[in-house]
């Protein structure tokens, strides 16, 4: 089945944000940030501002009625500066004007005094000072200080990545529209309606049931909406609290830019230790991540990295420390992967390290370290492990052998362009790892026409959920697709929503959708049976007919709903679902946090031009551990945009702050992600039909952040054709591997 | 007044002439299929069709809305999403729709604008010209290949097109709307109700406007307000020709424009691959390239490309004119030798002859679609077995795009060989100076561009020299 939103899509007729139609009266914002990374606000001169033609009011934190705080898991972060800044782009005050043109212009008007701070940048040096968002944490397995000694091999290093700009293509904001008595209605392009709804309640000092907040969909979010789509929604929702006006506010792209957190840099120390069979005995990391100024979502990245720290290899002794290191960029914050893809990258790094020094193919470390069903992960969860299946087939399927004798074979011939090829197996757990948040609501209404409308907690972003919701009910329900429904996410609706994040929306959501609709079936089959003189359990609903006892009845589904009214049978539900059996324990680091874990693995090759330091992706060849697909559109289609995603962080997408705090890559004139000529010139997908996963929606795996990981593949694919050219270059562990490292290593020494 | 055919209807506005179309499509005109992803021409999200008379002819080209000024609409067709939506899909939005390439759905109607730019051009139906097509769109969520995949059927739909007229062929094929038919007889009477004068405003201070994709990123938010001369429609700064030895070209030509000049593609067969590298198809189309001389950008592709030949500008105020060689244009970084009421009205370059060779390398962070961290071009004589001349150019290793004279001094009379190679690199090392900046490091710029100028004899001369040993 195909994205339900295809049609308004091509035809540009889905409605996003800023298609919303305006109601009159709307004024319009614009925020003026700090042009400073640290320090203290001496004053703060808005007078000429004010008196601009068309502004109706400039909020300072003086103006806010509740608390001036939107920080989610730690109350650190202000919604609008009071006395200090702490990051270039920090929101300090909000103009709403009667035009945009209008509020743009009064932002150029004010006038500011900072004294400055010193800025730090650089997360290893606010470990130093000991700025930390919390205390380290440590995810332990054996005894890593004893094992090391009974290693053949020990490897030292250290490993970088930086961050990563979401780039969704509808940048931030929210339209907050006042309705009676106090309450606001806040459109928002967020995914997380009930953060919006309770950063927005805690602004304003009013209760959440006075705030409703819809999302009919998103132009992307890939994490970047997650927690940081609340500011713009609170203070949009603050003018309209004070000017009882509608307030729409948009960011531009370079406002979006520079006022948003992105993907954490990570700088990481490794040391691994194998025996003589390559085994790896023993792995210690320290991660120390970039957390920007203030909390954010980077304690739980934080925790999503010391998961993945051994990617899907068993390693029976691993100590892993992570550092949220406290910065002056702005708060970094989700993006697809969560903190688990940093991780991984510093195991590659420490495995590919091990195989350049033992002079070996990093591929016959990874392969048997794959870890196996029995294993444990360092967190104490047992694998049920699909790893070694993935990386069979792939070797198999795509003549792995084969390929890198190609590879080799070119580079002998070759002298201005040589091939390097790399295998990424990826293992990711699904579910959110603070327990309490794996939990969803669905509220199904068959209405008496016997058409059905269905709201979840899910946020549309592209990723697919609401077909994949849709084809639940229509399963369940037997009935075309032109009959059902699924409507925008409504705090009113649906209650206490968890993100549209961690992979696990269509999940939750669609568990709950589940149990809903079987709750109305079952009604429907009770009216069903009593008409037909049968027993409910005989009764089944077939392509829009009421079978009994495998009979065709004369009963349609609109009969059945109409009959099932008339007798005052429920036609509604709204039905709770909780992930069960996940619990963890972050007293011991030990626990059962995932529903489960999906598997796969890339094979990936990249050309090197030796001579001009640029590359082309050759291609990426994978096997997927889709579980039993309910998608394969949608399903391929994650795999693909993730894949490319992961090659974007890995190679072009390069954040440059520079020293003073300031984004230099601050437009997409000099952010550049991937475009239809970067991506790899094939991508072949293996679906990879694996069973038992029934906590997965009809056992199909959750497939959003897994494929990004395939990503860091292109990393080690360039560097080994690098070292192919000049294999004396000394290339230090550090992604992304832009052109300009290509080629200073490429020509290293010559 | 400005009037042009928007999409099914003739419109007609007092809006001041610097409004960007982006807006005036969303906002004037509640047209909200036209999606607003960066305004600065990067992403596509906002990609039009622009339909106009060439010659009688009826030519349409995809640009982007948000660096577009709607005085550049004037009497033309300006196609939005909404223009070409039938009921039901249409066949290209089938495509889409079919192979999955949407999902979140922003950049779509980007993607499909640009698909039906490629239906209504002439250009022949390929799978690599219609990826070409979609140069300048940006998609974040699918890894394009689904869009790929829609592309290669919207590409099938083409195959019989022969040698009727594109629109004619999309409408009988159902590809676009019947109203496309009478665009042509439309224009022609709204040109012939609305004749443009190149009346020169006389208010100063005034802004020269060619086709904005300069003005627009740098000064969006005054150009609105702006006093313009509108220079990209004016006649007299069109056309290429050849006149004597020399080669002609109007001031607001555009990249494409030269794309699709036969003399160009005579005396630069590589044109095409050079010019693939620089900016995106919707920008080409509207990119001046007297626009990419006066931006001054020390990195501006086709000033790098026609510094090597030699270029010479021709400068008008409106009744004065004077001449000034490209290569003495430049006086410091983004600073020129033109008054500000001076124009570019034409510029020209001594034509190569036989044994005149010439290259453009250029490396950008990423490949198309993107500024570069250096260009360079070289033209390069050659007489027996010396050189008897050559010109060597270089972007982002200085203040503003770099003549390397004594580099290209160093090689006249030697032979082509790896010393001299090598001997012109260091040359050309010492009269550079290049920044670091986020399109590189120092290092890298000085790298690189030894590494570009080897490029230029590897390309050029495969047989005299080891590639395998000058890299």
């Amino acid at each position: 089945m195909k994205n339900i939103d295809s049609y308004t899509h091509t035809r540009g007729e889905s409605i996003y944000l800023d298609d919303i139609a305006e109601i009159s009266g709307t004024l319009f914002g614009a925020c003026f940030d700090s042009p400073v990374a640290h320090g203290i606000i001496k004053n703060l001169d808005l007078s000429e501002a004010e008196n601009m033609n068309g502004v109706v009011k400039i909020f300072t934190h003086n103006d806010i009625p509740g608390r001036n705080e939107i920080g989610g898991i730690i109350e650190d972060e202000p919604l609008l500066a009071d006395h200090h800044v702490h990051f270039c782009g920090m929101p300090i005050a909000f103009v709403v004007a009667e035009t945009s043109e209008h509020a743009y212009a009064a932002i150029k008007k004010i006038k500011i005094e900072i004294e400055p701070l010193p800025v730090i940048t650089d997360p290893r040096v606010a470990k130093e000072k000991n700025e930390l968002i919390i205390p380290p944490r440590t995810f332990k397995i054996g005894d890593t200080a004893s094992s090391f000694s009974t290693c053949d091999y020990i490897f030292e290093g250290r490993a970088d990545s930086n961050g990563q700009e979401h780039l969704y293509i509808e940048t931030q904001g929210a339209y907050t529209v006042p309705l009676e008595n106090g309450a606001i209605k806040i459109y928002s392009s967020t995914q997380g309606p009930t953060a919006v709804q309770r950063a927005c309640s805690k602004v304003l000092a009013i209760p959440m049931h006075q705030l409703e907040v819809d999302v009919t969909r998103l132009g992307g979010g890939f994490g970047g909406k997650e927690d940081q789509a609340n500011a713009w929604a609170a203070l949009s929702a603050l003018a309209t609290y004070c000017t009882k006006r509608p307030v729409k506010y948009i960011l531009n792209r370079m406002e979006d830019m520079r006022m948003t957190g992105k993907r954490h840099p990570y700088s990481s120390d490794f040391k691994i230790g194998l025996n003589k069979e390559l085994k790896i005995i023993a792995y210690e990391v320290v991660f120390y991540q970039n957390a920007g100024a203030a909390a954010d979502l980077s304690p739980a990245v934080m925790e999503r990295t010391l998961f993945h720290c051994t990617n899907s290899y068993f390693i029976p002794n691993v100590n892993a420390t992570a550092y949220s290191c406290r910065t002056n960029l702005p708060p970094n914050t989700a993006f697809r992967g969560f903190g688990g893809p940093q991780g991984m990258f510093a195991i590659e790094c420490a495995i590919a390290k091990a195989a350049a020094e033992l002079k070996i193919d990093a591929s016959e470390i990874q392969k048997i370290n794959l870890i196996k069903t029995g294993d444990e992960f360092v967190y104490g969860q047992i694998a049920a492990s699909e790893a070694n299946e993935c990386w069979q087939k792939a070797e198999q399927l795509y003549d792995v052998e084969k390929l890198q004798a190609e590879v080799r074979k070119f580079n002998s011939e070759n002298g201005l362009f040589k091939k390097g090829i790399a295998i990424q197996p990826i293992c990711f757990g699904i579910s959110f790892t603070k327990t309490l948040m794996n939990n969803a609501r669905s509220l199904v209404h068959v209405y008496s026409d016997g058409s059905v409308n269905i709201s979840t907690g899910a946020v549309e972003m592209g990723q697919g959920v609401n077909t994949k919701i849709l084809q639940v009910a229509q399963s369940i329900f037997s009935i075309p697709a032109e009959h059902i429904k699924v409507n925008s996410t409504n705090t009113f609706r649906i209650a206490n929503t968890s993100p549209s994040a961690a992979s696990a929306t269509a999940d939750l959501n669609g568990k709950a959708t589940l149990l809903a609709c079987n709750a109305i079936l079952t009604r429907l089959k009770i009216v069903a049976a009593e008409a037909l003189k049968s027993d409910p359990e005989k009764i089944e609903l077939k392509n829009e007919f009421v079978f009994a006892d495998r009979k065709k009845s004369e009963i349609t589904w609109k009969q059945l709903v109409s009959m099932a009214f008339v007798k005052r049978v429920n036609l509604s539900e709204h039905a709770h679902h909780a992930t069960p059996d996940i619990h963890f324990d972050a007293t011991k680091e030990k626990g059962h946090p995932f529903a489960y874990h999906v598997y796969g693995t890339a094979i990936l090759t990249a050309t090197v031009d030796c001579l001009r330091g640029t590359y082309e992706f050759d291609s990426v060849k994978v096997v997927h551990d889709f579980g039993q697909s309910m998608n394969e559109i949608i399903d391929r289609g994650q795999c693909e945009g993730g894949i490319v995603q992961g090659i974007g962080w890995m190679t072009m997408e390069e954040i440059i702050y520079g020293k003073e705090g300031k984004l230099k890559s601050n437009a997409l004139s000099t952010y550049k992600v991937p475009d239809v000529y970067s991506a790899p010139k094939e991508i072949a997908i293996h679906f990879l039909e694996t069973k038992n996963n029934s906590l997965a929606i009809f056992n199909s795996k959750a497939v959003g952040e897994p494929p990004l990981m395939y990503g860091i593949g292109a990393y080690f694919a360039l560097r080994n054709a690098v070292l192919a050219y000049n294999p004396n270059s000394v290339i230090p562990y550090d992604a992304p591997m832009t052109p300009e490292k290509v080629l200073l290593s490429l020509h290293q020494g010559k | 007044m400005i009037k042009f055919i928007l999409n099914d209807k003739e419109i007609t506005t007092a809006e001041s002439p610097g409004l960007v179309l982006l807006d005036f499509i969303r906002y004037h005109k509640n047209l909200k299929g036209t999606k607003i992803g960066c305004r600065e021409g990067d992403c596509g999200a906002c990609t039009v069709l622009v339909g106009e008379l060439i010659d009688g002819e009826l030519r349409y080209r995809s640009a982007t809305s948000c660096l577009m000024a709607i005085g550049n609409a004037n009497n033309k067709h300006i196609v939005t999403i909404e223009g070409i939506n039938m009921s039901g899909l249409n066949p290209i939005q089938q495509a889409m729709s079919d192979e999955g390439a949407t999902q979140c759905g922003f950049c779509t109607p980007g993607f499909v604008m640009s698909l039906a730019g490629f239906c209504l051009s002439d250009k022949e139906a390929t799978e690599k010209n219609v990826i070409a097509s979609i140069d300048g769109n940006i998609c974040r969520c699918t890894g394009y290949k689904s869009i790929e995949r829609a592309a290669i059927l919207v590409n099938e739909l083409l195959r019989n097109r022969n040698t009727q007229s594109s629109e004619q062929y999309a409408v009988k094929n159902k590809l676009l709307p019947e109203y496309f038919l009478n665009i042509k007889e439309r224009l022609q009477n709204l040109i012939a109700n609305n004749p443009i004068t190149n009346n020169k405003i006389t208010n100063n201070p005034i802004t020269n406007l060619g086709g904005g994709t300069d003005l627009y990123v740098q000064k969006h938010d005054t150009m609105k307000d702006a006093e313009i001369n509108f220079l990209f429609d004016n006649k007299k700064l069109k056309g290429i020709f050849i006149d004597g030895n020399n080669c002609f070209i109007g001031a607001s030509c555009t990249v494409t424009d030269l794309m699709e000049s036969k003399i160009i593609e005579k005396y630069f067969p590589h044109f095409a691959q050079y010019s693939k590298l620089v900016s995106s198809t919707p920008i080409r189309n509207i990119a001046t390239l007297a626009g990419n001389f006066v931006n001054a950008s020390p990195i501006g592709d086709f000033t790098i490309f026609f510094l090597s030949l030699n270029t010479q500008l021709i400068l008008s105020d409106g009744t004065n004119k004077r001449e000034i060689a490209l290569r003495n244009f430049y006086k410091g970084y983004k600073s020129i030798d033109k008054k500000p009421e001076e124009y570019i009205e034409q510029f020209y370059f001594p034509l190569p002859d036989e044994g005149t060779k010439f290259n453009f390398e250029k490396v950008s962070k990423r490949t198309h679609l993107d500024i570069a961290s250096v260009n360079t071009a070289m033209q390069i004589k050659i007489v027996g077995d010396k050189i008897s001349g050559a010109i060597i150019s270089a972007g982002g290793v200085f203040a503003f795009p770099k003549y390397l004279e004594n580099a290209s001094n160093y090689l006249s009379g030697k032979n082509i060989s790896e010393e001299n190679i090598l001997g012109a690199i260091e040359m050309a090392q010492k009269e550079i100076a290049p920044i670091s900046d986020a399109r590189g490091s120092e290092e890298y710029k000085r790298l690189l561009l030894s590494q570009l100028i080897k490029a230029h004899f590897i390309v050029l001369f495969p047989d005299k020299i080891l590639a395998n040993e000058l890299i």
